[in-house]
């Protein structure tokens, strides 16, 4: 099977691969490139533990081919933690025990990143909105969404 | 099984690639992909055009032009659009609606195509490269059809005439029991003068209530005398069974939620 190259952004560096044709971006990231915060859950776009930044907006790395982000800007929860300091959000799902098994952990907070990035003080119902593709079969949920909160409130007192 | 990914900037292009056998047209891909992640091989190789038309939405004198690569995620942000904003708010999760297409939305298959019932309750024309054609033509035709679709267009309908409800088990994001789409025009003492209304998961694809548009024309929106449409509602429905719901649960429903669409 021919390669195809791709090149794109991931987390502020550059990133150029030689891929089969066909290749989802979550296999990429996986097993070409080595950020395995994107998590394979059900590879049917059902779980949203492979959810990923691309271009500012949410998506799911599963159902998208690798080639069809030649040139994009993606992020991932890998990328998050600046120097060695924690993001507000990881910071906020470890305190608030919104993290059990982890396999979620990633997706969730993708998902939130985008929330907070448009919505700096989201309501509890656009937090819920906001991570409505996004299962666990840990928490309950309730310490997640508790967490987001958490987390924009420190952002908001940090920018005040 | 691998995938090769053809990337054209025409349609014309792309149409004449998509003649080869195991070819297929991708737009947001969270069906197509699914599937060759499922193992399904009867793909063996995905055309996408890269033509920005494909994903303009143009609005004018009451006219809407959806592009075939619209996303529901973009149909739900655009201020003009407000009236049907709860359709594509249906589909998925925010990450689906950031990926999944007006095009491909016309092809998912039941429990799918919650903004394909929209676009049939508006008797939206849906455009292949040159030709144009009713959506119930291409609803009924669409397994067969290879062409690319282009994009789909309807009339703007007033706020107060259009009604849209889909109903799940999950929530705010579920999988549809069912959907339902009504466009209504009414006489100043609220009368119905005319009525479409589209139905989801009542067949493989959405389909009309005919019977129950009969129904309605000449009444008012109250319980008694939308009673015999909703009964109508029934006609020639053969709706799904999968895991979320059995023919039969759904069946018994529509009425019920037939009726909450119409009244309120
Ligand atoms: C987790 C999950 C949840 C979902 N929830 C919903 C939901 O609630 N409601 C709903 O309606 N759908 C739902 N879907 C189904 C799907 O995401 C949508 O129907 C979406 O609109 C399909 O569009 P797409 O661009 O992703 O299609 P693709 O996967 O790209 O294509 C689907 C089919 O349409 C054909 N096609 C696509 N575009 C064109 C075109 N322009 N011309 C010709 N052929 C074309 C393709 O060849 C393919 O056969 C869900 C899917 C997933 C994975
Ligand atoms: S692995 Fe992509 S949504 Fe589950
Ligand atoms: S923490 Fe285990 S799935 Fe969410």
């Amino acid at each position: 099977m021919a390669k195809v190259p791709v090149q794109f952004t991931l987390n502020g560096s550059e990133k150029a691969e030689f891929i089969e044709s066909g290749t989802t971006l979550l296999h990429a990231l996986r097993d070409k490139i080595g950020d395995t915060s994107p998590k394979g859950g059900c590879h049917q776009g059902t779980c949203g533990a492979c959810s990923v930044i691309i271009d500012g907006e949410l998506r799911l790395s599963c159902l998208t081919l690798a080639e069809t982000c030649s040139g994009a800007d993606i992020k991932t929860t890998a990328g998050l933690a600046e120097g060695g300091v924690l993001h507000p959000l990881q910071r906020a799902f470890l305190d608030a025990f919104a993290t059990q098994c982890g396999f979620c952990t990633p997706g969730m907070i993708m998902a939130a990143k985008v929330l907070l990035d448009r919505t700096p003080n989201p309501s509890r119902e656009d937090v819920v909105e906001a991570l409505s593709g996004n299962i666990c079969r840990c928490t309950g949920y309730e310490p997640i969404v508790q967490a987001v909160l958490t987390a924009a409130r420190a952002n908001s007192q940090n920018a005040a | 099984m691998t995938l090769a990914l053809q990337t054209f900037s025409s349609v014309k292009d792309a149409n004449a690639a998509l003649l080869a056998a195991g070819a297929r047209y991708i737009g947001g891909g969270t069906l197509v992909v699914r599937a060759a992640n499922e193992g399904d091989i009867s793909v063996s190789s995905l055309v996408r055009v890269t033509d920005p038309g494909l994903s303009r939405i143009a609005v004018s004198g009451g006219k809407v032009r959806l592009g075939a690569s619209v996303t529901m995620a973009a149909i739900a942000r655009q201020p003009e659009l407000a009236t049907l904003a709860p359709a594509a708010r249906a589909v998925g999760g925010p990450a689906i609606r950031n990926m999944a297409t007006v095009g491909g939305n016309l092809f998912a298959p039941a429990p799918y195509g919650d903004f394909a019932v929209a676009l049939l309750a508006l008797d939206a024309t849906v455009v292949t490269g040159d030709s144009e054609m009713p959506i119930e033509t291409f609803l009924a035709g669409r397994d067969t059809s290879r062409a690319v679709v282009t994009a789909v267009g309807f009339s703007l309908p007033r706020a107060e005439s259009f009604r849209f409800l889909k109903v799940s088990r999950v929530k705010p994001k579920g999988v549809s029991v069912l959907s339902i789409a009504a466009l209504l025009q009414r006489a100043a003492d609220g009368t119905v003068t005319a009525a479409r209304i589209a139905l989801g998961c009542m067949a493989d694809r959405p389909i009309r209530a005919r019977s129950a548009e009969k129904a309605l024309l000449g009444c008012k929106l109250t319980p008694q005398e939308i009673a015999p449409a909703l009964a109508a509602a029934s006609q020639g429905i053969a709706p799904i069974t999968d895991p979320i719901a059995s023919a039969w649960y759904r069946a018994e429903v529509l009425p019920v939620h037939l009726g909450r669409l119409l009244s309120n």
